[in-house]
């Protein structure tokens, strides 16, 4: 039944947008005009496509994201089990976080955490 | 407690015993219905949220906020609501016209997803799975995607840097975001949602006091990060209006920006549930160890003990936003990478240190 819900939850998010779409649709107004489909920026006649090249900055941080967040996944399982293994769940980790923190301190010395 | 799973299993031998239905009709009409309870729910606390953020921030400014449009302004948000849904749905020439009809979809699926995991009663949770917590941060992550392929979607300058700077941020502050929860799962032993508030009914059971020093730090993280990944209150650098007009969904008109609008409300409320839920006990109420105070106070229904302390936080949320001034994007990212970060996961060997030698609240 679980995964009976979950796909539910996510129809009926598809069918609130659809529906809003479909009436807005029907008693909407519509109109066209050459300048009304032009891109906004502030009244100043667009130059050149907007999907320019982006600064490097904003893939350096994805790239330390993807290795925190595949960090995160490994963890839950662990999390779940450390009242049972007790002083044991701290050995059995602390290897990998170590590994992890050293990640981290590496990116810290590199200056990858400044702003640029 | 009173327990709402008794209700549904009348109603579920109800549809199966009494009408004698078959397997496949009373799970659709079941699931008919839950949808709908989802769909009421979300607009009905979208609106009651709307009107909260125009007057406390109003009240915070010393205004008066909406007075006009019914008592004390009640149903300006059902006319602004109305508005919205007869505007005309208009896509700029340029744009990317598929990605930009997805955007609002994946929103509201991340959205509705998680709200859907919120656990408003006993037995009255939608969506309880075993890797509740899990699951719940992944899905709430699909809003990262509709709000990036809104900004790049939309072919608008504005918007793509937008849509970058959301993008870096939501992502950054995910990986706190997720240590704090990991850090409150080590102590419940649990990921379920209905498990983590069980693990906390009891005298002094709330997270916050169970789990003393690490758990209200990873608290306040939680909110902190929480409120950064809602793009709201001091880290609106998404949708700085003073530089970037309105950020990602500057080219969407009428139902398309309510979407990101709605689902940008829902997620201050999914924040604030989350912690209400996972440290200070979701619907369990507040027990003291005497009787007759515990009798009291359990028969307080579940659902009003959550909503309470959700909106408690919602306030508290709102507070924060009108209060500081806005960050710059390398603030912003400092914040996450240099304290927040180092922080939590100080804070996690902190957490498997007390739960190892035993030194929390039995």
């Amino acid at each position: 039944m679980n995964f009976t819900l979950l796909i539910t939850v996510l129809v009926t998010a598809l069918t609130l947008v659809v529906a809003a779409y479909i009436v807005a649709k029907l008693i909407g107004p519509r109109s066209y005009a050459k300048v009304k489909g032009e891109p906004y920026e502030s009244g100043i006649p667009t130059r050149g496509s907007s999907w320019l090249p982006i600064s490097v900055g904003f893939y350096l941080f994805a790239i330390l994201f993807l290795m925190f967040d595949v960090e995160t996944v490994f963890l839950y399982p662990w999390a779940v089990v450390v009242k049972d293994f007790g002083a044991m769940a701290l050995l059995s980790i602390g290897f990998f976080l170590v590994v992890l923190v050293l990640g981290l301190a590496y990116a810290w010395r590199k200056g990858d955490l400044e702003w640029k | 407690m009173f327990d709402f799973s008794i209700v549904t299993q009348w109603f579920d031998a109800l549809l199966r015993e009494t009408l004698g239905l078959g397997d496949f009709l009373s799970i659709l009409i079941e699931c008919v219905l839950v949808g709908t309870a989802i769909l009421v729910g979300y607009a009905l606390i979208a609106c009651v949220l709307i009107f909260m953020e125009r007057k406390v921030c109003a009240y915070f400014q010393c205004r008066l906020g909406p007075m006009r449009v019914g008592y004390w302004g009640l149903l300006q948000v059902f006319a602004d609501v109305l508005k919205m849904l007869i505007k005309e749905i208009f896509i700029v020439d340029k744009a990317d016209k598929i990605l930009y009809l997805v955007a609002p979809i994946l929103v509201i699926m991340g959205s509705v997803g998680a709200f859907s995991f919120l656990p408003w009663n006993n037995g009255a949770t939608i969506l309880d799975f075993n890797v509740g917590v899990f699951l719940l941060t992944a899905i709430s992550s699909i809003g990262v995607i509709g709000i990036f392929l809104a900004g790049w979607g939309s072919n608008n300058k504005y918007s793509v840097l937008s849509a970058m700077r959301a993008a870096v941020q939501m992502i950054s502050y995910e990986v706190s975001l997720c240590l704090c929860l990991i850090t409150a799962v080590i102590l419940t032993g649990t990921m379920q949602m209905s498990g983590i508030v069980e693990a906390q009914t009891g005298p002094f059971k709330w997270l916050i006091f169970q789990g003393h020093i690490p758990a209200i730090i990873a608290f306040f993280v939680f909110l902190i990060a929480g409120n950064a990944e809602a793009n709201r209150g001091p880290f609106d650098m998404a949708e700085a209006e003073s530089e970037l007009t309105a950020g990602h969904h500057t080219e969407y008109s009428g139902m398309g920006f309510g979407f990101f609008y709605l689902a940008e409300f829902l997620n201050l409320f999914i924040i604030a549930g989350i912690a209400a839920t996972v440290f200070l006990g979701g619907w369990a109420p507040v027990n003291i160890g005497i009787d007759a105070f515990d009798a009291v106070m359990n028969y307080i229904p579940g659902i009003v003990w959550f909503m309470g302390k959700t909106f408690f936080l919602v306030w508290i949320l709102m507070w924060i936003k009108w209060t500081f001034p806005r960050l710059r994007i390398d603030q912003i990212l400092k914040l996450e990478w240099k304290y927040l970060m180092p922080m939590c996961l100080i804070n996690l060997v902190l957490m498997t240190v007390v739960v190892a030698l035993g030194l929390y609240i039995k």
